[in-house]
């Protein structure tokens, strides 16, 4: 199968900080990556820069074949690769079902922006969110405003409405930053059990070594905007340098970092 | 004039649907104002008396006389109905849905695949449009265009609407246009001298106590007998 993500030399720098240095890496399809490296270390970046948020200072990111370096987040996220954030991005006024609506909505925009219920792949968006609702165990959310839900469910909101677009390449920015101990493990099973129905490649930035181990198929560890380790998770995580500059005292304390 | 405004917003949404909040306000605002001075200054156009709007026919009806003005109510009112069907289903499809996400959070919706700005510049394209078409009527039924109607007062009162009735939902401001009328009469006739501090105060309370307006005390309802 071939890379359906794709990076050339791509750097990034703020003045003096170099955030991203030399990154070449290419991703298969249907892989899940975890992303590992201390605050500062370049995640975030990275995921910024191939969702377009950020525009590479030198290099290229190329979707199934496609040059995307410097595209619109908006033309990047229509041609495939959508992102969740550290802080959820949900529309607060907005029902958890309107919210999924709304994503399901712009899907079905290309077949006719006046109509209210377009099916897209044989399912109407209502039908769509219906759909989201359950596999994402969100039913009994469905009716109260974004603003009031608990900050796990904003998170499992902020996926679920990433995936409504149907990407093919999926970034979650530390999907388990804010969410109890007890929790995260649900949590992430819930959203790879989801996304992984649909084949979806998943590149997930994470501070908590025991996800990473768990859910990754494939690590990259980042340090000082260079990509210093890649590899098969229980590889990587052994590896010295890894040890002494990623998972040492990340791994015990989650610490927040401001995202985009 | 409804065209007219169509063009207008059309041309001006290019630059207006760059800016928000107050940004935006001051930008459409000082738009306003720039019209309201080239028609004060236009001697063409009657200065600030305004210029008469010659009473012509509507489908073969005559707009002088009592028939005349009661066809222009009817038409005035069947566009209005229709206009407002046209949003309500407008605002319950894909891409009017889009219009109170924006409002909630423009980056999440660009990460959506959805554009933002053009989104809003539809928006404003059909808010000039309705305006021309109220303008028009209004210039029909008085006879007469005023400069004063494109002075920022004006404006004012459309923004008073909005904050009176809430965006809640495409009947709303038609509930909120009549009540500020009732209001304004009100106020006009117990005083007469004092009239703008009691709209000013009823604005208050309901910016203080009612902050989604009053289509959200109609919205708690139906969510209670729902």
């Amino acid at each position: 199968m071939g890379a359906i993500l794709e990076t050339t030399r791509l750097t990034k720098t703020f003045g003096a900080v170099t955030a991203a240095e030399n990154i070449s890496l290419a991703i298969g399809e249907d892989t899940v990556v975890g992303l590992i490296g201390g605050n500062g270390a370049g995640k975030t970046t990275f995921v910024n820069l191939v969702t377009g948020y950020l525009t590479p200072t030198a290099g290229a990111v190329r979707f199934a074949g496609e040059e995307i370096t410097g595209l619109s987040p908006r033309r990047i996220t229509r041609m495939g690769i959508c992102r969740s954030f550290q802080i959820p991005q949900v529309f607060d006024s907005l029902s958890t079902r309107e919210n999924l609506l709304v994503g399901l909505g712009i899907v079905a925009l290309g077949k006719g922006a006046f109509a209210t219920q377009t099916a897209v792949a044989g399912r109407t968006p209502e039908a769509a969110a219906g759909e989201m609702l359950a596999r994402f165990r969100l039913e009994s959310f469905k009716d109260a405003p974004a603003r009031v839900l608990p900050e796990g469910v904003r998170k499992l909101l902020d996926i679920a409405m990433a995936l409504a677009v149907k990407p093919r390449i999926l970034m979650l920015d530390e999907p388990t930053s804010g969410v109890s101990a007890e929790e995260k493990f649900a949590l992430m099973d819930l959203v790879l059990g989801a996304v992984r129905a649909d084949r979806v490649t998943v590149l997930f930035v994470e501070h908590d070594m025991e996800i990473v181990r768990r859910y990754a198929q494939r690590v990259l560890a980042f340090y000082e905007g260079r990509v210093i380790a890649d590899g098969a998770a229980a590889e990587v995580l052994d590896q010295a340098e890894v040890r002494r500059y990623v998972v040492g005292g990340a791994a015990a304390t989650p610490v927040r970092e401001p995202s985009c | 004039m409804c065209a007219s405004g169509t063009a207008v917003g059309l041309v001006l949404g290019f630059l207006l649907a760059r800016y928000r909040a107050i940004f935006f306000a001051m930008l459409s605002l000082a738009f306003s104002m720039i019209l309201y001075g080239l028609l004060v200054r236009s001697p063409e156009l009657g200065s600030t008396d305004g210029f008469n709007v010659a009473a012509r026919t509507i489908a073969g009806v005559p707009l002088a006389g009592a028939v005349g003005r009661h066809a222009l109510f009817v038409l005035a009112c069947l566009s209005a109905f229709v206009s407002a069907a046209i949003l309500h289903r407008y605002l319950g499809s894909h891409l009017g849905r889009l219009t109170p996400a924006i409002r909630d959070n423009e980056l999440r919706v660009e990460y959506l695949g959805a554009s933002v700005r053009n989104v809003v510049h539809l928006n404003l394209v059909m808010a000039s449009a309705l305006a021309g078409a109220g303008g028009a009527f209004t210039a029909l039924a008085v006879g007469h265009v005023d400069p004063e109607t494109a002075y920022w007062t004006t404006s004012g009162e459309f923004v008073f609407v909005a904050i009176l009735s809430g965006t809640g939902s495409v009947a709303a401001p038609f509930v909120g246009a009549a009540l500020l009328e009732l209001l304004r009469n009100f106020a006009y006739a117990h005083a007469p001298n004092t009239w703008q501090l009691v709209v000013g105060g009823v604005m208050l309370l309901v910016i203080l106590f009612l902050p989604e307006g009053l289509w959200s005390l109609f919205r708690r309802r139906m969510a209670r007998g729902a």
